[in-house]
């Protein structure tokens, strides 16, 4: 295929209008609205909202009024399909080694081909080493999937983003890096944390590998609509106190399931001043209250992350992007099925007791009593206190740890790991400790290590590794052993989630898997930041 | 290729009790590293089968041959690996009866033409109690009036309007439909603005 190589960077071949004719081409399409939706109208819970302008004409706002998710689920409306399901066309389509061999085989058994090649990215992170990266990997099952991928992906004229492109990292770190996620676009990809993406504005959230295949073969998908939640959360975080935190907090507060059959918008003073870095933490961890997609309204703080990335709209498209963007928020008049609203200035530094991540507490509370849950939450919390070897009513603080990982697509960037190598800096880790930093993209981890990162890391005792998903999923060999205990950046805590099947996870953000990792024990990092600790609650 | 109409699913029941049951206890992350899906079936709950000593209902002899799976709130929740459906597919299963679904999880056994039907929760721990006593009850699922009937009883079941169509006409396996839309897609496409540079309409 004559793509250009994904080497060279200042050529993003999924620029608007960059590609040559080819068979499903879209150049040289004309820029009509099609009648069949001129008045087309549909319900959404702030009444009816119709397509009547074309909704991108520069200058003005769509006549439409909603939420940011209401307008992007209409202009990527396809059809309407038997039963009332939706076809949803899906702007970009991320794919990885372990969720996409299947579908590629499923293509090939049908004979289809793929409608738009340019439409999907590829890299490799679930199943790749993060110490020795020579080929063959060491694995001869890691190494067959990632040479299926590369196979597939010269078969077809998909781009990848391997070891040798100098971008490779998970695929939640890596677009939004190049400027592939963008605001008003549909994202899926075959990983339940592309709700990530979610923090420009996009709806953005996780399939299946079948429907892996349906992306390939007809760039779509048959959807149900989502209701939509908005949870505003007011306020300043306090010193010591991050994303993550404020991401558990709301877990916790809404359980697990919360989420299901809604799309979370996120808003409010706290997060309009969080960093997109920020912002992906929270969409990220979406998926951990139910909620398929997550989603922050683009502004100024998320164009001035886009400008110039090398897969961002360029001169004169620039401007005309921005406005469009700006015009896809949600209106002020969006009426929402729900709406939570919660103080930031009351999210505390935040870890994981249980087996789900919702089974949080603050660093300074105890682990709760049966009798401070709700009823149906009794009996998963008597498996959590028997899984995890936590009593009742124990403080959290103080508990011993033997692993501490930072690292994911939770909290892998570069500001999760200033934030660990400010714990880090002059300390070391605690004996016997394994701590390891895994940059969540090759982009990270040159970034890491032109700011000197990686030496603080290293002088600090922590292992600084190659990118990929490692010990959130432990796909590859870095894995817990026994009945280990660890503190992770990461985002799931499920029994034998981190590679052994009774290994123990407690989630916390990547400052707090820092000071575990030097005090040895679950410690409360605002003590480490000279912050003040906030008062217990009685 | 048309796929098959789902109308219903017959046979014994196996009951898993608990809430928020993961996809990676279903199939743990280990059991992904490979290009195909086949054998996943015997490694479905692997590690709770192999923490419960043979006692784990996916283990027990009076449920192998099961096909209708009942399980309660929040089922396949975590990650969107199609593996766990596939897994249990691969065991048997031919339907699942819970109190709630995770959407990712419904969304995938929907694509592979497995039912994911809701019952009330008295319903669900009926169902589940039931089949603990008798292990031999054949069952009957039926979607157009969706529902279980066994042991001349019936519990009433609900699934949105949208699977129940996509399964009763054969349309669960989307991709021929989606391919019919040809001009529909290309007129998707023709109105996104990130896919034509941004330029504004004249």
């Amino acid at each position: 295929m004559d793509w250009p190589d994904p080497n060279t960077h200042g050529d993003c071949r999924l620029d608007h209008g960059q590609r040559e004719a080819r068979a499903d081409s879209l150049a040289g399409m004309p820029l009509i609205l099609p009648e069949r939706l001129v008045g087309d109208v549909e319900r959404t819970g702030s009444g009816v909202l119709g397509l009547q302008q074309f909704p991108f004409t520069a200058g003005l706002s769509p006549l439409s009024t909603g939420t940011l998710y209401d307008k992007v689920w209409a202009l990527h409306r396809v059809a309407e399909l038997p039963g009332g399901q939706t076809q949803l066309f899906i702007g970009l389509h991320l794919i990885h080694e372990v969720t996409s061999p299947q579908a590629f085989a499923m293509l090939k058994e049908r004979g289809l081909s793929i409608r738009h090649p340019e439409r999907t990215v590829a890299t490799v992170d679930h199943i790749v080493p993060t110490t020795d990266r020579g080929r063959p990997l060491a694995d001869p099952l890691a190494e067959a999937m990632l040479g299926a991928l590369e196979k597939n992906c010269a078969h077809y004229g998909l781009r990848l983003y391997g070891f040798d492109s100098g971008q490779q990292g998970i695929v939640h770190v890596i677009a939004p890096e190049l400027g592939l996620s963008q605001p008003g676009m549909t994202i899926a990809c075959g990983d339940s944390h592309t709700s990530t993406h979610g923090a420009f504005g996009a709806i953005a959230f996780g399939i299946g590998t079948t429907q892996v295949r349906d992306v390939l073969a007809s760039q779509s998908l048959a959807m149900d609509k989502l209701k939509v939640r908005r949870i505003s959360i007011h306020g300043a975080l306090a010193p010591g106190v991050f994303a993550k935190d404020a991401a558990l907090h709301v877990i916790r507060r809404l359980g697990v399931k919360s989420g299901v059959g809604h799309a979370y918008e996120f808003a409010g003073s706290c997060v309009a001043a969080m960093a997109m870095e920020e912002r992906m933490t929270l969409c990220n961890m979406a998926i951990e209250a139910g909620a398929r997609c997550g989603y922050v309204n683009p502004d100024q703080v998320c164009f001035d992350y886009l400008h110039n990335r090398p897969c961002a709209p360029r001169g004169a498209a620039w401007q005309q992007a921005v406005t469009w963007w700006r015009s896809l928020t949600s209106d002020g008049d969006a009426v929402y099925d729900d709406e939570v609203t919660m103080d930031a200035g009351e999210i505390a530094p935040t870890v994981t007791w249980g087996i789900t991540p919702g089974q949080a507490m603050a660093v300074d509370e105890v682990v709760p009593t049966p009798d401070q849950l709700p009823a149906g939450e009794r009996p998963l919390a008597q498996e959590a206190y028997r899984y995890m070897d936590l009593q009742p009513g124990q403080p959290i603080a103080g508990t011993p740890v033997d692993v501490c990982f930072i690292g994911s697509c939770t909290n892998g960037r570069l500001s999760d790991l200033r934030d660990a190598a400010l714990v880090a800096r002059g300390r070391h880790v605690a004996d016997g400790m394994k701590a390891f930093v895994v940059p969540g993209s090759q982009q990270v981890a040159r970034a890491a290590e032109a700011e000197g990162l990686d030496a603080v890391f290293a002088q600090a005792g922590f292992e600084w590794r190659r990118p990929g998903c490692s010990m959130c999923l432990a796909m590859n060999p870095d894995r817990l052993q026994g009945r280990q205990l660890s503190a992770s950046s990461s985002n799931r805590n499920f029994k034998g989630r981190q590679g052994s099947a009774s290994g123990r996870t407690l989630l916390m953000s990547p400052a707090m898997v820092a000071a575990a990792a030097v005090s040895g024990v679950v410690t409360d990092v605002r003590t480490m930041l000279g912050a003040t600790t906030a008062p217990v609650e009685p | 290729m048309t796929p098959a109409p789902v109308t219903m699913a017959e046979g014994r029941a196996i009951p898993l009790q608990g809430h928020d049951i993961d996809t990676d206890r279903i199939i743990p992350a280990r059991f992904l590293k490979s290009i195909s899906f086949t054998g996943l079936g015997n490694h479905v709950f692997a590690d709770d089968r192999a923490a419960a000593g043979g006692c784990h209902p996916f283990d027990r002899p009076e449920h192998q041959g099961a096909r209708i799976l009942v399980v309660n709130r929040n089922f396949g929740c975590g990650s969107s690996r199609e593996h766990a459906p596939q897994s249990l597919r691969r065991w048997g299963i031919a339907a699942v009866i819970g109190e709630s679904f995770a959407e990712i999880f419904a969304s995938n056994c929907l694509a592979l033409g497995m039912p994911c039907l809701r019952g009330e929760t008295e319903a669900v721990e009926d169902i589940q109690q039931l089949v603990q006593e008798q292990p031999g009850v054949h069952f009957r699922l039926t979607l157009a009036a969706p529902g279980l009937h066994g042991l001349d009883r019936h519990w009433p079941l609900m699934i949105e309007s949208g699977p129940q169509t996509m399964l009763l006409s054969g349309c669960w396996d989307a991709t021929g439909l989606l391919l019919s839309h040809g001009d529909e897609l290309r007129r998707t496409a023709s109105r996104l603005p990130y896919l034509n540079n941004f330029a504004p309409s004249g």
